[in-house]
């Protein structure tokens, strides 16, 4: 496995742990005034989410696997 | 009526964008089952998104959250946001290619020639149609069950109804009717490439439509100070109160002197905890007991709710998005891709497409714990805040047209998907006949009509059942499935005796607790845990063990499968 691969396995867990925000369970602040802090938490995750695999698409983009199926496609048939 | 003019009008437009496709439809099996593989990034991300956001996009997470509050986002939303980018980037990019390479066009074909076993795809084929299929009836009944009461009044004379709810309201069995037809007519007309069209247009109105019911909701709640102050509240003496109610005369919200009380806490030695409290605004578990009325008896009984989410529960949740992985219908729309580069804006897209569906949802379903009776189905809590908050009939049309849209954007490619895995892993994968392409498209056409009738029959029979507590049970199927699929793409030394024993063991533990959970509804084993988390771990044990005490397969199989 590729180094950057590696990187980007151990982001993704640290990520699926940071989902169990257990600080967050019980509180009912408001953020902005209307969004329970549970739930503007995980929002927030979401925008995190997208960025992470905006990275990874960045970096760690399998590039050969695109060539490799139009080989494919113009030797083999269906 | 003029609620029912705009869904009219709003079923014209689809019908006349999808059919549009099909002045780019090139005639052949090809185009009709993958789209001749040419579609763009972002028909591609509305595609995919439109598929994956079901009826319980809009309605179910509404109704989630107007039960267990907050917890509905993070068990459902935020984990897909990136369990969903990680199956279409580890899983659905792959497969693109290789479906591209080996000219694949369904789940079963890619599996039989990994594998290298016939089997396979005949154990595979009965679980992935007893899977869909009430996914299908979810979209139908669910279609129903939201427009009878949005369009209530509408037809006086011709639909009479005992429940002034529902009186003069369209029928289930029209809306299904119609429904049925409208998906029928552009995928038989245009296949995968009207299904990518159609998705697209709906995607749109359902999230514009979403983000409209939500601006609107929350100018009327927010004459509470914050609409959050509006959620249900528990009092010193663990009574269950809504403070607010709404006034339709004068379109107000109004504060109330005496706080209606809508229940109470199950163990009222709790009531000093939990005093002053929302509990829809964490997610602390308690449980709250109210009254309902039986539909089958109409008598009123007392229920027990729990709101908040277990710790377990919320961890565990996180296999149920694994499901993607193995949709058939999602499979399809990855093949349509014209390029791999087409998934990268969906990688990035989709959990923020998830966020701006589900974070208003979510929102309106904890508001309406404060106005609506506790009793209320949850998929009637979405249509009835907009019934009792808003009232305007052409609003009111418009959004029920978004509910529409989100239904029928996953039924389309389920019906396609159904459609396409007949006619080429049951009919031509058996056949020693040769057939032409135009045979090959009548009998995929032939097919989507027969599920679709089969579908909406299926639905008139079961409309008085609770289907949609089989949802959970779909993603849980499909996601216990998934280290089939991972094995098979990044395992080389998965075996076909492995992919078996992976199947069936996954087929006995979810028939085992799906039996133990009186077939249907939430259940969770050993104090919170997800059914599919240990599916899932019981299927990939099986697929490592006995893939290691098998004979490896042959290296020449493999290799066609592997960069």
């Amino acid at each position: 496995m590729k180094k950057i691969s590696v990187v980007f396995l151990v982001i993704f867990v640290v990520l699926a742990a940071l989902h169990q925000d257990s600080w967050n369970w019980s509180s009912s602040h408001l953020v902005f005034g209307f969004m329970p802090v549970g739930l503007a938490y995980h929002a927030l995750y979401s925008l995190t989410a997208a960025l992470f695999w905006g990275i990874v698409i960045k970096f760690a983009w399998p590039e050969d696997l695109e060539q490799w199926a139009e080989e494919g496609e113009k030797s083999s048939t269906p | 009526m003029a609620t029912v003019w705009v869904i009219v009008c709003y079923l014209g437009a689809l019908l006349a964008f999808a059919l549009g496709s099909k002045v780019l439809f090139r005639g052949t099996s090809n185009d009709y089952f993958v789209a001749s593989r040419s579609i763009g990034p972002f028909m591609l991300l509305m595609s995919v998104f439109g598929t994956t956001m079901t009826a319980f996009a809009l309605v179910g997470s509404t109704g989630k959250a107007f039960e267990r509050g907050i917890g509905t986002y993070g068990l459902m939303a935020s984990s897909s946001g990136l369990i969903h980018a990680a199956c279409f980037f580890l899983i659905g990019v792959k497969i693109w290619s290789i479906g591209k390479r080996h000219g694949f066009v369904t789940q079963i074909q890619f599996f039989r020639a990994r594998f290298g076993s016939n089997g396979l795809g005949y154990l595979l084929f009965p679980i992935f149609v007893l899977l869909v299929i009430p996914y299908l009836l979810i979209g139908v009944i669910g279609a129903g069950k939201t427009l009878q009461p949005a369009t209530a009044g509408a037809f006086p004379e011709l639909f009479q109804s005992e429940n002034p709810i529902l009186n003069g309201g369209v029928p289930p069995w029209l809306t299904g009717l119609v429904i049925c037809g409208v998906v029928l007519a552009y995928i038989f007309a245009g296949g995968s490439r009207a299904a990518a069209w159609a998705n697209t247009f709906q995607t749109l109105v359902f999230m514009g439509m979403g983000l409209v019911a939500f601006v609107l909701i929350y100018n009327v709640l927010g004459q509470a100070g914050s609409p959050t102050n509006v959620a249900a509240r528990v009092t010193e003496q663990g009574e269950v109160v809504q403070d607010y109610a709404f006034d339709k005369a004068s379109g107000k919200l109004v504060k109330a002197e005496n706080p209606k009380v809508v229940g109470k806490l199950k163990h009222p030695e709790e009531a000093e905890q939990w005093a002053g409290r929302q509990p829809h605004l964490t997610r602390d578990e308690v449980e709250i007991i109210y009254k309902a009325k039986n539909p089958k008896t109409k008598k009123v009984v007392a229920k027990t709710r729990e709101v908040g989410v277990p710790w377990l529960m919320f961890l565990s949740y996180m296999f149920i998005p694994l499901s993607v992985g193995m949709f058939p219908h999602l499979f399809q729309h990855w093949l349509t891709a014209k390029s791999a580069k087409a998934f990268k804006l969906t990688l990035v897209a989709h959990p923020l497409c998830i966020m701006i569906v589900w974070v208003p949802c979510v929102l309106i379903g904890i508001w309406a714990s404060g106005l609506l009776p506790w009793g209320m189905p949850p998929a009637a809590i979405l249509s009835n805040v907009l019934k009792t908050l808003i009232g305007n009939p052409i609003l009111t049309g418009m959004l029920t047209a978004g509910i529409l849209a989100a239904i029928m954007s996953s039924l389309d490619s389920q019906f396609l998907c159904l459609g396409t895995i007949f006619t080429n892993d049951v009919v031509l994968h058996n056949s020693k006949k040769e057939y032409t392409d135009k045979q090959i498209l009548f009998m995929a056409r032939s097919f989507v009509v027969g599920i679709v009738a089969l579908t909406y029959v299926l639905a008139l029979l079961l409309q008085n059942q609770n289907v949609f507590d089989l949802a959970v049970w779909c993603f849980s199927g499909f996601a216990a499935l998934t280290p089939l699929v991972i094995a098979a793409l990044y395992w080389r030394r998965a075996t076909a005796a492995g992919a078996f024993a992976s199947v069936i063991t996954v087929v006995g533990t979810w028939f085992t607790f799906f039996a133990m959970s009186g077939f249907g509804g939430e259940f969770t084993v050993m104090g919170g845990i997800m059914p599919a988390a240990i599916c899932w771990v019981a299927g990939a044990l099986a697929m490592v063990v006995v893939s290691l005490a098998t004979k490896p397969p042959a290296k020449e199989t493999v290799d066609k499968f592997f960069v």
